[in-house]
């Protein structure tokens, strides 16, 4: 049996579906919560071991709307990936309720958002004209703001409110960018989009609808300079929230910026430059403010603003080089992308273990846990290990790839950039790592915590750290660069 | 897939995982755990030492011993088994074995035994994957384990020096992590994946691209340098020294500085080739790095009032006669590098065990506290003086027959003018043993009844405790037996003769 279009509705509704389900009776047990949804990662395997290269492409015609949707090796390996954070995310969230004294009503809301979620980024995986990526980018970043203002503390509120009015205000530069596309090309799917912008040159238009799309994308992917919102989201929410939210809302922003990007304006050198640029200073900023980051889970944030900007580099390597530089950058970007997920969530879930079980919030907090909570601990040194990029995670093969891009194309500039991201990395981790060495600290009262929580960031920071041996097996289904 | 060629790919991962599978385990298993800790980390020691003795047996027998896989296209993870990696494996588990041993005594009734000696394992298991390691990238992965490992175990007391020092040593290494990570991708820009041993690749890319491949080889050794403590990148060194004394043993004799070491021997021989490496004029540059590096080091050494610190310095002198041996073009000064990587172990190691013994018996870390120890503690302080004796070169110790071969290498390489650093070396090495020497054996102290210990603990049956006492005699005896059994099949020496015989026979 392979797999057909049915399939792929399945895997769409079927997490909201059970959202909803569990938002009529919350789960307490971890258990339950991997029993009923363990299939959908395998279903998702599955759907990806039977692409065999083969891209499924589709329409959807409502009316006078035709909406185009394409599963190719790269959405199936991130839709694989969205499955299996979701479901971590999940497991975790059974537990934390049971630590934490979250309100009932609000726990409830939890599961029907993460569902939505699931289907607006598998909705944005496949998507494969502007209206489809609408949908799923306004759906994802509902969801989002949702479960950001869960808390229903005033900080919580206030940061989520603030979110909400950037996603918005992105919302909007979209439209505007995709009403100005359909006025000049008549058309919005991808796949004849880029057929036309590869045999025509560039009208302004185009170029300006391209820089509202991708402004609106940058907003919400929280890419230097429009930053600003991320940080304090992730101060207030709860710490499944914000791991979801790191490893996967803020990516598939980046995700439809580089599609767009490699369909419309693939020859833009320029612009990709200018891309590559603010990923540069985002690297720069990110690092710096996670050195001076007060509290845990604000470092934890603000790292995220610099590893996103890695992925910015992608632009400038990817436009205008040769095909086997154009190769490893494109290799080294996917593999950034789902290491980098894997091991922000863990590291949330870490950070979040070890504040739930010290109940500090400052980095000061944090003595004496290599005693108390060595597991948690190590799973946060795992996580940083890939966030570092030191061998072998899958940061160090990305950072490796990168490097041998910058230099073969003679990029200098990048090298640079990531030897300094790197220094700035390793700088607030051991920040947070230093901390748990020293022995003279008072005793501090410390909350045991379920195994199952420790277990579940342990496992995603293995995964991070072991697909920078294992990268050719994912790396295997990748298209070549660019659109296809 | 026949039996012979499945054992070719068992062996190596097997070595590696003894490691890295007690670490796991150790990790998992609770504190308290001390008796299941302490067998499993022996019978990990010893496993491991059984499997390179075995792979060194079936490498003179002409077995092939790899594994890889492709990571990414065009980057592979390499393991293979050749002589000169056996060396720096069979050394490192060698005085694994021992430093194990020690640290069980060393630590006995200290919190954080689980964290210390699953880092411990770990940092063995990457010593073993660097000297296994058969292309840059793999070496790379490992050598960057080795930093993350042992980071633990200098902040392992969590005092303020003892973080203080561990930060620094991190700024060091992971710094030089970069750059080595640099140098190597431009490498790998430059030639391709290259194995450990395609010594024609780099030679075979022209005029055009010698500048660079100059200008590689000073990054990487830069990289490399840092690890190795050449001055000026020593810094970290001395400071680590507040670490326990069995992580003094590791970074200074097992694992650390010998990594650092055996860097540059791969860069200069299976990389760039060491007759690649003479015309394009970096090997000059080596030899007087190592020069100023052996004769600061020993002056350093000289100005230290504390025991341990003097070791300190003494290691950084001590392992640029590995950089020098390297950089003396021909066979001879090859075989003096080589069979020094494995010397400079095994007196380094006795000399901190005594060192850690001292301080544990008597509660003594300075040298002017040494006065009569020889009367209290009369096997520690014979282990002690065959380790100095051996550092000044005293024949028939080890020490004498590196700087036997060390002179003679640069006698073949027209560059009298090394021979002068050594005589100079080794006085100044006379100059800071001898003194503690004489403390030792011929000044009255407290044993005589003259004074007081600093901090002296309940007088047990042997000295010290056995734990303690019995890897620095056998670390002293081993080195004694190196020098005065030179000559037998696998002494360090005939070893490192092989392993020139083998892979770097020149005209």
């Amino acid at each position: 049996m392979s797999p057909t279009p049915f399939h792929l509705l399945w895997l769409l509704f079927a997490p909201l579906a059970l959202g909803l389900l569990a938002w009529v009776r919350p789960p307490r047990h971890s258990g339950w919560v991997l029993l009923v949804a363990l299939p959908l990662p395998l279903l998702a395997l599955w759907l990806l071991l039977g692409l065999n290269d083969r891209p499924m492409t589709g329409q959807l015609a409502l009316g006078p709307l035709t909406l185009h949707w394409r599963l190719d090796g790269l959405a199936a390996l991130l839709w694989l990936l969205t499955q299996l954070l979701l479901l971590a995310s999940a497991l975790y969230a059974a537990g934390y309720v049971r630590t934490t004294t979250l309100g009932q009503r609000a726990y409830a809301w939890l599961w029907p958002l993460m569902g939505g979620l699931a289907l607006g980024l598998g909705l944005i995986w496949i998507a494969a004209d502007l209206l489809l990526l609408y949908a799923g980018l306004e759906l994802m970043g509902l969801c989002a703001v949702g479960m950001m203002l869960l808390p229903g503390s005033v900080e919580a509120l206030t940061a989520g409110l603030r979110y909400l009015l950037f996603a918005l205000v992105g919302s909007l530069t979209w439209l505007l960018g995709v009403a100005l596309l359909l006025g000049a090309w008549g058309r919005l799917d991808l796949a004849g989009m880029a057929g036309l912008a590869a045999v025509t040159q560039p009208d302004p238009v185009t170029q300006i609808a391209v820089a509202l799309l991708a402004s609106g994308l940058l907003l919400k992917a929280a890419i230097f300079p429009l930053h600003s919102w991320l940080a304090p989201v992730h101060g207030s929410a709860w710490t499944p929230v914000s791991a979801i939210h790191g490893a996967l809302v803020v990516k598939a922003s980046f995700f439809i910026l580089l599609l767009l990007w490699r369909a419309l304006l693939p020859e833009a050198i320029a612009g990709a430059w200018a891309l590559g640029l603010l990923g540069s200073l985002a690297v720069l900023w990110g690092g710096i403010q996670a050195w001076r980051a007060v509290g845990l889970k604000q470092l934890v944030a603000w790292s995220t603003v610099g590893q996103l900007g890695y992925l910015m580099l992608a632009f400038p390597l990817l436009a205008g080089t040769s095909a086997a530089v154009a190769m490893m950058a494109w290799q080294a970007t996917w593999l950034q992308l789902a290491g980098h997920a894997l091991a922000k969530a863990a590291m949330f879930m870490a950070a979040g273990n070890l504040l739930l079980s010290t109940g500090a919030h400052r980095l000061e907090g944090l003595t004496g846990t290599s005693r108390r909570l060595p597991l948690s601990l190590m799973t946060f040194g795992l996580a940083a290990v890939t966030l570092m990029g030191l061998p072998p995670s899958a940061g160090f093969t990305a950072k490796w790839l990168w490097l041998q891009a910058s230099l073969a194309s003679g990029q200098w500039l990048w090298v640079v950039v990531l030897a300094l991201g790197s220094l700035l990395s390793a700088i607030y981790v051991f920040r947070v790592l230093r901390c748990s060495f020293v022995e003279d600290a008072p005793e501090q009262a410390f909350r045991s915590l379920p195994l199952g929580m420790e277990l579940i960031a342990l496992v995603l920071a293995l995964a991070a750290i072991g697909l920078g041996l294992a990268a050719g097996w994912p790396l295997s289904f990748l298209g070549p660069a660019g659109v296809s | 897939m026949s039996a012979a060629s499945a054992m070719s790919a068992v062996l190596p991962l097997a070595t590696l995982a003894s490691s890295l599978l007690t670490a796991a385990v150790i990790f998992m298993l609770p504190e308290q755990a001390v008796r299941t800790r302490t067998a499993l980390n022996l019978a990990a020691a010893l496993i491991k030492l059984v499997l390179v003795i075995w792979m060194a047996r079936g490498l003179v027998a002409g077995e092939v011993y790899a594994v890889e896989f492709p990571v990414v296209e065009g980057l592979s993870f390499v393991l293979q088994v050749d002589e000169l990696g056996l060396t720096f494996a069979g050394l490192s588990s060698l005085l694994w074995l021992f430093t194990t041993i020690y640290a069980i005594g060393y630590l006995e009734d200290s919190p954080n035994r689980r964290r210390f000696f699953g880092f411990f394992s770990l940092c063995v298991a990457s010593t073993l994957g660097i000297s296994l390691a058969g292309n840059l990238f793999t070496l790379l992965i490992f050598y960057e384990l080795l930093t993350l490992s042992t980071y633990p175990l200098v902040a392992h007391r969590g005092t303020p020096q003892a973080l203080a020092a561990a930060t620094v040593y991190l700024r060091y290494t992971l710094s030089a992590g970069l750059v080595l990570m640099i140098g190597m991708v431009a490498l790998q820009v430059l030639a391709g994946d290259l194995r450990f041993g395609q010594r024609e690749l780099l030679a075979a890319l022209g005029p055009e691209a010698r500048p660079w491949l100059i200008g590689l080889f000073w990054l990487l050794t830069l990289g490399f340098g840092v690890k190795a403590a050449l001055v000026p990148l020593h810094g970290w060194l001395p400071r680590a020294m507040v670490a326990p004394a069995p992580v003094s043993a590791l970074l200074h004799a097992v694992a650390v500085v010998k990594a650092g070491a055996f860097g540059i021997v791969r860069l200069v021989y299976d990389v760039y080739g060491i007759g690649f490496s003479a015309s394009l004029g970096v090997l000059d540059g080596l030899v007087v790095i190592a020069s100023v590096t052996i004769v600061y080091g020993s002056l350093r050494a000289l100005a230290q009032q504390e025991l341990k610190p003097r070791l300190a310095y003494s290691t950084v002198s001590q392992v640029s006669y590995i950089v020098l041996g390297i950089g003396l073009f021909g066979p001879l000064g090859t075989i003096a590098a080589l069979a020094h990587l494995l010397h400079q172990g095994l007196m380094k190691v006795t000399l901190f065990f005594c060192a850690g013994n001292y301080a544990e018996e008597l509660g003594i870390h300075r040298i002017d506290e040494l006065d009569g120890v020889g009367r209290r503690m009369p096997l520690s302080s014979l282990a002690f003086t065959i380790g100095a004796l051996g550092m000044i070169g005293m024949p028939p110790l080890v020490g004498f027959i590196s700087k036997w071969m060390l002179g003679m290498g640069a006698v073949q390489a027209e560059m009298p003018w090394v021979i002068a650093v050594l005589v100079a070396s080794t006085l100044l090495n006379a100059a800071y043993f001898l003194p503690i020497l004489n403390r030792l054996w011929f000044r009255p102290g407290p044993a005589h009844g003259i004074g007081t210990w600093p901090a002296e603990r309940a007088p047990s049956r042997l000295e010290t405790s056995a734990w303690l006492l019995l890897p620095a005699l056998a670390t002293a005896l081993l080195s004694l037996l190196a020098g005065m059994l030179a000559g037998l099949p696998f002494s360090p020496l005939q070893w490192a003769t092989r392993v020139v015989e083998q892979t770097y026979l020149m005209p």
